[in-house]
C-alpha cells in the first residue's frame, strides 16, 4: 500500500443523498450515491493500482487496441473508410509515450494491422509513424463478426502487464457473420478484462448492438453519422482513455441481515442498470464493476428493502464503499465510503418528503425508458403508443432541464406543448436523427443547482 | 462468477472503538458494533450517549431522554453552580430542544445549552445581575448556534432539510433571594412551591402559534392547543431566526419551592402548572435527581412522543456542600 499514499493517486469520495425517514411500516429506502475521483489521470501523474508502478509525472501503464470495421460496406460511400483511417491516425497521435497499442482490422475475422505478430507496440514517435503508415493497409472487403475483433483485442491487451486496458471499436454495419449468442458469449468473456468504447458510423448499424457492447464493457457508445466527424471523436475518446487513473473499480455494497438490494443503477452520466452484475463479496456484500476512472464523477441510484421496524428506530440500510479486486482474491479498499440509513418516524412531513436527487434521477431513468419504448413502438407501427411515450419523454426532458435530449426528441416529434407532453410524430424522420436519439437516450443531466 | 474474499478488518474502524472491540449489538445480540455505531449483522443503530443523560450537581439535577418515538435525542441540558461576589450561592440550569425540521438539531441544542451555562457561570461571579446575565447568555447561545450554520455538515448527516441548525432555550438562575428565568421558543419553566397548598405557576410564555393566538385574544387556550399548528414555534435560536428576542423575567419568591425547567416533551404530559405540581414528587427539593427521573417517567408513560428533558432547581439556593443536608 506504500505507493497508495502518493499524492498523485486519484482520491475517491462518496456522498449520499437520501431521505432516510420512513413512516411506520415503511420498507423502501432510496438513495443517490455520488462517487467522485480527483487528482487522477487527467491531472497528470496518476498512479493507480498499487501493483502497477509508473514513473512520476507519467500516467499509469496502459494499453489500447483500436478496432476498425473493414467490411465491404465501409467503401459505400468511400468517405467512411477514409474517415476511419484519419480517425485512427488522430487517435494514434493522441497516445501518450509509453502506452502499449495495436490496430486491428475487423471483418468476418480479425486481422492485425499494426504492429502484428500478436504483440502490442509501445508508443513513441517511431511507432506512431509506423502505425500511421500501416493504416494504408486498412481496406474494405468482407463481412462483420465483431466478436472476433474483441477476442483478438483481448488477446493483445492481456499480453501486456498494464493497469489500464481499453478498446476503441468502430463499426458501420450489423453483426451479420456471427450469431447474437456468439457475440454475447464474447462480451461475457471480455467483461472485466478490458473496457471498450463503441461507435457506429453512418446509419446501417444496429443501435442495440453498439450500445450493448459499450454497456457490457463499461465504455461509452455513440453515433458518428457523418464520417467527417470521426477524427475529432476518436481524439476525444483516446484523450479520455489516457486520462484514466485507476482500473477495475467496483462499488461494494454491504447490506444488513434481512435487507435486500432492490436495484442499483448508474444514473449519471448515463443510465445503466448494474443490479444483475453483482459479484458476491463475502457476507451480505456484493461488488458491482464500474470500470476505469479518470477525474470524473458518477451518480448511482440505490434502492434497498429493509425489515419492518418501530417508529424511533434507526438502522444502517447499506454501506457503500469502493474497492479494487486484486489477484488472489484480495481487494484494495479505496477508503471512501457512504452510509445509507433508515430512520422510522411518525413525522409525516419528514417521511413523505422525496429527496430532490432521488426524484430527479427517477425522472431521468424514466426518460431513458420511455424514449426506448417510444422508438420501439414507432418501429412496430403503433403510432398512438409511440406518441404517448415520446410525449412523456418530451415532458420529462423539459422539466428536468435535459436540453440535449429535448433537442434530439424535437427532431423525431413535433412538440405542441412540452409542459403537458403533447406531441405529434413527424411524418418523415431522418434515420440518423432517430438513431442518435436512441443511442443517446440514456444520457442524463445532473440536478439543477 | 468471481468471488472476493471479505476484506480484512478496517484498521480505522478498529481504532475507533479501542475500548470495546467486542461490543455486541443490543438489538440482535449476534453482530458486533462497527465504528459508525451500527451493528455489522442487523444494521441497527446502537444506543448513543445522548439517548439518556443524567446529571446531579449539589442541590440541582437534570435528566434527558430520547423518548419512545424519536430516533435520537435532540434535547440537551447543562447545569452548574457559581458563587456570587458576596459569597452567596447561585444555581444555573439551561435546557434546549433542537428544532427537528432544521439541520443538526442535536448539535444546536448542545452548543446552546453549554454556551449559555458557561456564560452564566462566568458572569455571575463577576457581579453581573442575574437577569442581565441571563439575557447575555441567550444572546451568546444564539451566536453559538448561528456559528454552526457556517460549519460543513458532518459527513454522515445528509438530512432532507438543509436549513440552518436551530433550537429553543429555557434557563433558570436561582440565588438565595432571586429566581430569574429566560427563554426563547416553547420550552418552559414552572414554579412549584414546597408547600403544595400554595398555587404553582408557569413562569414562561411560549413563542408559539398557540400562545400568540391566546395572547391576541383570538382563541381560547383549549382551542389554540387543540389546533395542529399549536406547537409551531415563532421564536428560536439559530441562523434562520429573523430577530432574536430573548425573554427574561425576575421573581422574588416568598417561600421555598422548586423550578421545573423543561422541554415540551415533558409539558405535553403536564401542561398546566397544577398538573406539573401534581406529578412533581413532594420531596423534589431534597431528592432532585429522583424527582427528575419521575417526571421523565411520567412523559414516557404518557407515550414519550418527543425527547424529554427536565432540570429541577430548588429555591432558595443553598451554599455549596449544604445541598444534601
Amino acid at each position: 500500500m506504500a505507493n497508495f499514499s502518493k499524492s498523485s493517486v486519484p482520491r475517491f469520495s462518496v456522498e449520499v443523498y437520501q431521505n432516510e425517514y420512513l413512516p411506520e411500516g415503511g420498507r423502501e429506502i432510496n438513495a443517490i450515491v455520488t462517487v467522485t475521483a480527483t487528482g487522477g489521470g487527467t491531472a497528470g501523474g496518476a498512479v493507480t493500482a498499487p501493483d502497477q508502478y509508473a514513473a512520476p509525472g507519467q500516467g499509469p501503464s496502459a494499453a489500447v487496441v483500436i478496432m476498425v470495421d473493414c467490411s465491404g460496406s465501409m467503401d459505400y460511400p468511400p468517405t467512411k473508410m477514409r474517415g476511419a483511417r484519419d480517425a485512427t491516425a488522430a487517435a494514434v497521435d493522441t497516445l501518450r509515450d509509453g502506452v502499449h497499442f495495436a490496430v486491428v482490422a475487423g471483418t468476418h475475422q480479425a486481422g492485425e494491422i499494426y504492429p502484428g505478430g500478436g504483440r502490442l507496440a509501445v508508443a513513441d514517435a517511431t511507432t506512431r509513424a509506423q502505425a500511421k503508415a500501416a493504416l494504408r493497409r486498412l481496406g474494405a472487403g468482407g463481412g462483420t463478426a465483431i466478436g472476433t475483433w474483441l477476442r483478438l483485442a483481448d488477446r493483445l491487451l492481456s499480453s501486456a502487464d498494464v493497469a489500464i486496458r481499453h478498446g476503441i471499436l468502430l463499426t458501420d454495419g450489423r453483426n451479420e457473420h456471427e450469431s447474437p449468442e456468439d457475440l454475447r458469449a464474447t462480451l461475457q468473456a471480455c467483461a472485466g478484462r478490458f473496457t471498450c468504447d463503441a461507435r457506429g458510423v453512418g446509419t446501417d448499424w444496429d443501435v442495440k448492438e453498439v450500445t450493448g457492447i459499450a454497456s457490457a464493457l463499461l465504455g461509452t457508445a455513440d453515433i458518428v453519422a457523418d464520417p467527417a466527424g470521426l477524427a475529432a471523436d476518436f481524439t476525444r475518446m483516446m484523450e479520455t482513455a489516457m486520462g484514466k487513473g485507476v482500473a477495475d473499480v467496483a462499488l461494494r455494497v454491504w447490506t444488513p441481515v434481512g435487507t435486500t438490494l432492490t436495484f442499483l443503477k448508474q444514473v449519471a452520466p448515463t443510465v445503466e442498470d448494474l443490479t444483475d452484475r453483482r459479484i458476491e463479496a463475502g457476507p451480505r456484500a456484493g461488488d458491482y464493476p464500474t470500470g476505469s476512472w479518470g477525474d470524473e464523477s458518477r451518480d448511482y441510484h440505490l434502492c434497498v428493502r429493509v425489515p419492518v421496524a418501530h417508529v424511533g428506530q434507526e438502522m444502517l440500510a447499506a454501506r457503500v464503499s469502493l474497492v479494487v479486486p486484486r489477484t488472489g482474491g484480495a481487494v484494495q479498499n479505496l477508503g471512501a465510503q457512504g452510509l445509507v440509513r433508515a430512520v422510522w418516524t411518525d413525522d409525516m412531513a419528514a417521511s413523505t418528503a422525496i429527496n430532490p436527487q432521488v426524484a430527479h434521477y427517477t425522472g431521468q431513468a424514466e426518460l431513458a425508458r420511455v424514449i426506448q419504448q417510444g422508438l420501439d413502438l414507432r418501429k412496430a407501427g403503433d403510432i398512438d403508443g409511440a406518441t404517448a411515450k415520446l410525449g412523456r419523454a418530451v415532458q420529462l426532458a423539459g422539466a428536468s432541464g435535459n436540453a440535449d435530449t429535448a433537442k434530439l426528441l424535437a427532431k423525431v416529434v413535433d412538440v405542441v406543448d412540452a409542459a403537458t407532453g403533447t406531441v405529434r410524430l413527424k411524418a418523415k424522420v431522418a434515420e440518423a436523427d432517430e438513431m442518435t436519439l436512441e443511442t443517446r437516450s440514456t444520457k442524463t443531466v445532473r440536478v439543477k443547482k | 462468477m468471481r468471488k472476493h474474499d471479505p476484506e480484512p478488518p478496517d484498521p480505522r474502524t478498529a481504532a475507533a472503538t479501542p475500548d470495546q472491540p467486542q461490543a455486541v449489538c443490543v438489538a440482535c445480540r449476534a453482530g458486533r458494533v462497527d465504528g459508525d455505531g451500527y451493528c455489522e449483522h442487523c444494521g441497527h443503530a446502537q444506543p448513543r450517549e445522548r439517548d439518556h443523560m443524567e446529571q446531579e450537581s449539589g442541590p440541582l439535577a437534570a435528566v434527558s431522554d430520547r423518548g419512545l418515538r424519536h430516533h435520537r435525542n435532540e434535547d440537551a441540558f447543562a447545569v452548574g453552580r457559581a458563587t456570587l461576589p458576596d459569597g452567596s450561592p447561585a444555581a444555573v440550569a439551561i435546557v434546549c430542544d433542537g428544532v427537528s425540521s432544521a439541520t443538526r438539531p442535536d448539535e444546536a441544542s448542545l452548543a446552546a445549552s453549554r454556551t449559555a451555562t458557561e456564560l452564566l457561570l462566568a458572569a455571575l461571579p463577576r457581579g453581573t445581575h442575574p437577569q442581565q446575565a441571563m439575557h447575555e447568555a441567550i444572546v451568546a447561545a444564539a451566536q453559538a448556534v448561528d456559528a454552526l450554520a457556517e460549519e460543513p455538515a458532518s459527513a454522515r448527516e445528509h438530512a432532507p432539510h438543509h436549513n440552518a441548525p436551530a433550537c429553543t432555550l429555557v434557563g433558570a438562575v436561582v440565588t438565595p433571594g432571586l429566581l430569574v428565568v429566560g427563554w426563547v421558543g416553547d420550552s418552559r419553566a414552572y414554579w412549584v412551591p414546597a408547600d403544595r397548598s400554595a398555587p404553582p405557576a408557569r413562569l414562561t410564555e411560549d413563542d408559539s402559534w398557540a400562545a400568540q393566538m391566546v395572547a391576541a385574544g383570538l382563541m381560547s387556550e383549549a382551542q389554540a392547543y387543540a389546533d395542529e399548528r399549536a406547537h409551531a414555534i415563532t421564536g428560536w435560536l439559530g441562523a434562520d431566526a429573523y430577530e432574536l428576542e430573548p425573554h427574561t423575567a425576575s421573581f422574588e419568591p416568598d417561600r421555598p419551592g422548586v423550578v421545573v425547567v423543561c422541554t415540551d416533551g415533558l409539558w405535553n404530559y403536564a401542561e398546566t402548572a397544577e398538573e406539573m405540581a401534581e406529578v412533581l414528587p413532594p420531596d423534589a427539593a431534597a431528592r432532585p435527581l429522583h424527582a427528575a427521573r419521575v417526571l421523565v417517567g411520567h412523559a414516557l408513560d404518557g407515550g414519550g412522543h418527543d425527547n424529554v428533558t427536565v432540570a429541577l432547581v430548588p429555591f432558595p439556593a443553598v451554599p455549596h456542600g449544604a445541598g444534601s443536608a
